[in-house]
C-alpha cells in the first residue's frame, strides 16, 4: 500500500512539475465581477456558447465588483460584470498595469423599497423620510414608526437592508443618506435578499430595501412603496412607483442606477471577445428583461455598440458615483483614464 | 430502623437523579436529531420531484427547468480525486512520523499543539493563503490542481491526527512481537503498524474529505467559478501515452458554489434546483460515510489480537 502510495505521490509532484501551463486549444473569455450582474453575462455566456457552438469558451465568476476590479486591473481577466462604476483607487490601479478599458452600460439595475402587505398607513415616502429612518444619525432614536412621521403608528419600526459587503448596500446609502456605506447599523441586515424577503413578509411593522427583481417575484408577499424624488427628481413630488418604465424614463428617482461590463482594450483585440461583446449588446434588450432586470432603451445599446466600434476608452464617472444619471447623458460624456 | 429507611430514602433520590440527567441526555439528543431530521425532510420534499437524469447531464442555465449540475459535479469530484492524492500519502506519512519516529520532547509537543490548531482554523484562511501561494507566487492560476492543492491542506490535520489515533490504538505488544522476531522498525510499520490501523486512517480520510467537499469560501477565495459551460480536458486520448493531465489546470465550479448562487436567485424555480442540489450533495457525503464505516467494521473483524 505504501508503494503504492510513494509511487502516486512521485507521480503527482512530476506532473505538476512537466505541467507547465497547459493552453486549451479553444479560447475562453474570462469574466468576473459583479453578482448582481452575474445573472445577464450568465445568460448572455449561455446564448453566446450555443450560437458559436462550442467554438468559444466563457467562463463566469462573482468575485464582487470590488475583486473583479482587482483582478481585472491585473489583466487576469477579458471583462468585468461592474454594478457601480469603477472608483478612483482601480482606476489608479489599472493605470499603474496599462490597462485600458471600455466602460459599457447594460442595463438598469433598480432598487425597491418594499413593507408588509398588510401594513395599510404607508403608500409612498419621501426621499427626507427614507433618510430620517436609515442615516447613521437614527441609530438608538428613531425606532418607532411616529418618529419619522406622527401620522404613523407608535410602533416599534423594524428595518431590513443589505449587508455592507452589497451593491445594492452602497449604491442605497449614497442614494438616500448622501454618503456611500454610510447607514445606521441597527437593522437585520442580509447578504442574501431572500432572507430580507422573508423577514418583511413576515413582520407588519417591518420595512426594507431590495433589489427590483426580488419584490417581482414576491409581489403576493410584499407591498412596493411608491418614492417622492424631491428637487432633484424628474417629478418633483410625485409619488413613483419603481417597473420596467419608470426605470427606464428616469421618473422612478433616486433607486435606480446603470448596471455596467467593462472590456479591456487588449482584450478587445481578440476576435472572440469582440464577437462576443456586439452580442451582448444586441442580444441585451431582449435577454435584460428575462432575466428580470430592466433594459436600456433600445437606442442607447445602439450608441453604446457605437462606442465599442470608435473604441471610446476611459469611464465617464471620474472615480465616483453619480445619483439619477440618465443614460443619453451619460452616453454624450468623454471618457477619461 | 430508622438507618434502613434513611437508606432507602438516600437510593430513591439517586435513582430519581439517574432518571433526571437520562432524561436531559435522551433530550439533547433528541433537540439535535429532529433538528437535523426536519432540515433533511425540508430539503428532500422540495429537492427530490426536481432530481431527474437530465439534472446531472445539463450545464447551468438562465432557465431554471433547463440547468443542471454537470459542471458542478464534474468539478467537485475531480478536486476530491486531487485533494486525496495530495492529503493521504502526506498526512499519514506524518502521521506515522510524529507516533513511531519523532523524539518525544517539547518540540514534538509543539508540533503537535500547533496540528491540533490548524485543524480549528477557519477555511477562509487557508483561501486567502493559497491565493497568494498557489496562484500567485507558484503561477498554478484558478484551477483543479490549486483548489485540491487548498483542501488538501485544509483537511491534512484531520489526517494527521486520525492516523496518530488510529496507530496508538495497536498494543505496543504486536511492535515487541515484530522486533523479537528480528523485524527492523521499517519493517515493522510496513508489515504491522500500517496494516493493523488502515481501518482507523481510511475512517479519517473519508471524513475528511466529506467535510472537504462541503467547502466553498477557500474555493471562491482561490477564484472558483460559477458559470462554467465545459468539462475539464479527458484525462484519457487517442494519442500516446493515452494519459493527460491538463484537467489539472483547468477552471472549474463546485456543487456547494453552484448551489448557493442558485438560492440567492429571486426566482423560487431556482430554489428548487438549489435544494435538489443539496440533496445531491447530502447523499454523495452519506455515500462516503457509509463507505467509511463499512470499512472500519471489515479491517475490524478481520483483526484479532
Amino acid at each position: 500500500m505504501l508503494t503504492n502510495l510513494v509511487a502516486a505521490l512521485s507521480l503527482i509532484v512530476g506532473v505538476s512539475v512537466s505541467l507547465s501551463v497547459a493552453q486549451a486549444q479553444v479560447p475562453v473569455i474570462k469574466i468576473d465581477g459583479s453578482s448582481t450582474v452575474f445573472p445577464i453575462t450568465e445568460a448572455m455566456a449561455e446564448e453566446f456558447q450555443t450560437a458559436q457552438r462550442g467554438k468559444v469558451r466563457v467562463t463566469v465568476g462573482i468575485s464582487g465588483t470590488g475583486g473583479g476590479f482587482k483582478k481585472f486591473c491585473r489583466g487576469e481577466i477579458d471583462v468585468q460584470d461592474a454594478s457601480r462604476p469603477i472608483q478612483t483607487s482601480e482606476l489608479e490601479a489599472c493605470r499603474k498595469a496599462g490597462i485600458k478599458f471600455l466602460e459599457l452600460p447594460i442595463a438598469y439595475d433598480a432598487t425597491a423599497v418594499v413593507v408588509n402587505p398588510k401594513n395599510t398607513w404607508i403608500k409612498s415616502m419621501t426621499v427626507a423620510e427614507l433618510k430620517k429612518m436609515w442615516e447613521p444619525a437614527a441609530q438608538g432614536k428613531v425606532g418607532k414608526w411616529s418618529d419619522v412621521n406622527p401620522a404613523w403608528p407608535k410602533e416599534n419600526l423594524k428595518l431590513y437592508g443589505a449587508g455592507s459587503d452589497s451593491g445594492t448596500f452602497d449604491y442605497f446609502t449614497e442614494a438616500i443618506v448622501g454618503k456611500s456605506k454610510s447607514s445606521r447599523g441597527d437593522y437585520t441586515a442580509s447578504e442574501d435578499d431572500n432572507t430580507l424577503v422573508t423577514g418583511v413578509s413576515n413582520d407588519l411593522y417591518a420595512l426594507g430595501y431590495v433589489p427590483l427583481a426580488y419584490y417581482e417575484e414576491n409581489r403576493a408577499k410584499l407591498k412596493v412603496v411608491a418614492i417622492v424624488g424631491g428637487d432633484k427628481a424628474p417629478k418633483k413630488n410625485e409619488a413613483v412607483l419603481p417597473g420596467r418604465e419608470t426605470v427606464e424614463n428616469g421618473t422612478y428617482f433616486p433607486l435606480s442606477r446603470p448596471i455596467f461590463i467593462y472590456v479591456s482594450e487588449k482584450s478587445m483585440a481578440k476576435a472572440e471577445v469582440k464577437d462576443f461583446v456586439n452580442f451582448y449588446l444586441s442580444k441585451s434588450f431582449e435577454i435584460v428583461p428575462q432575466v428580470k432586470y430592466v433594459p436600456l432603451p433600445a437606442k442607447a445599446y445602439d450608441a453604446v455598440k457605437e462606442h465599442v466600434k470608435k473604441n471610446k476608452v476611459g469611464t465617464v464617472f471620474g472615480g465616483h458615483s453619480e445619483i439619477g444619471l440618465k443614460i443619453e447623458e451619460l452616453m454624450k460624456r468623454e471618457g477619461s483614464l | 430502623m430508622e438507618a434502613h429507611q434513611d437508606l432507602l430514602a438516600n437510593i430513591k433520590r439517586r435513582q430519581m437523579w439517574d432518571f433526571v440527567f437520562a432524561l436531559m441526555g435522551l433530550l439533547a439528543l433528541l433537540f439535535a436529531l429532529v433538528t437535523l431530521l426536519a432540515l433533511i425532510v425540508d430539503l428532500a420534499i422540495t429537492g427530490v420531484p426536481r432530481i431527474n437524469a437530465e439534472f446531472f447531464v445539463n450545464f447551468p442555465s438562465r432557465f431554471a427547468e433547463k440547468a443542471g449540475i454537470l459542471s458542478a459535479w464534474v468539478g467537485s469530484f475531480c478536486i476530491m480525486i486531487t485533494t486525496a492524492f495530495c492529503a493521504i500519502p502526506l498526512g499519514v506519512a506524518a502521521g506515522v512520523y510524529l507516533e513511531e519516529y519523532s523524539k518525544k520532547n517539547w518540540i514534538s509537543q509543539l508540533i503537535e499543539l500547533n496540528i491540533i490548531n490548524l485543524a480549528g482554523i477557519p477555511s477562509i484562511t487557508y483561501g486567502l493563503m493559497a491565493l497568494g501561494l498557489f496562484v500567485y507566487k507558484l503561477k498554478l492560476g484558478q484551477s483543479i490542481l490549486t483548489a485540491g492543492l487548498t483542501l488538501g491542506l485544509l483537511v491534512l490535520p484531520i489526517i494527521i491526527v486520525t492516523t496518530r489515533e488510529a496507530i496508538r490504538a495497536i498494543p505496543n505488544t504486536i511492535r515487541e512481537a515484530s522486533y523479537a522476531m528480528g523485524a527492523s522498525k521499517w519493517q515493522t510499520v510496513r508489515y504491522h503498524i500500517l496494516p493493523y490501523s488502515s481501518g482507523g486512517i481510511l475512517t479519517g480520510v473519508i471524513i475528511s474529505l466529506s467535510r472537504a467537499i462541503g467547502e466553498t469560501a477557500p474555493l471562491i477565495t482561490i477564484g472558483a467559478l460559477t458559470f462554467i459551460a465545459f468539462l475539464p480536458t479527458p484525462p484519457v486520448d487517442g494519442q500516446f501515452p493515452y494519459l493527460n493531465f491538463k484537467w489539472l489546470m483547468d477552471p472549474f465550479t463546485v456543487m456547494p458554489i453552484q448551489m448557493f448562487n442558485w438560492l440567492s436567485r429571486p426566482q423560487p424555480e431556482f430554489h428548487v434546483n438549489a435544494a435538489a442540489t443539496g440533496v445531491v450533495l447530502l447523499l454523495m457525503t452519506l455515500i462516503m460515510n457509509g463507505g467509511a464505516i463499512y470499512l472500519r467494521s471489515r479491517f475490524r473483524k478481520k483483526m484479532k489480537w
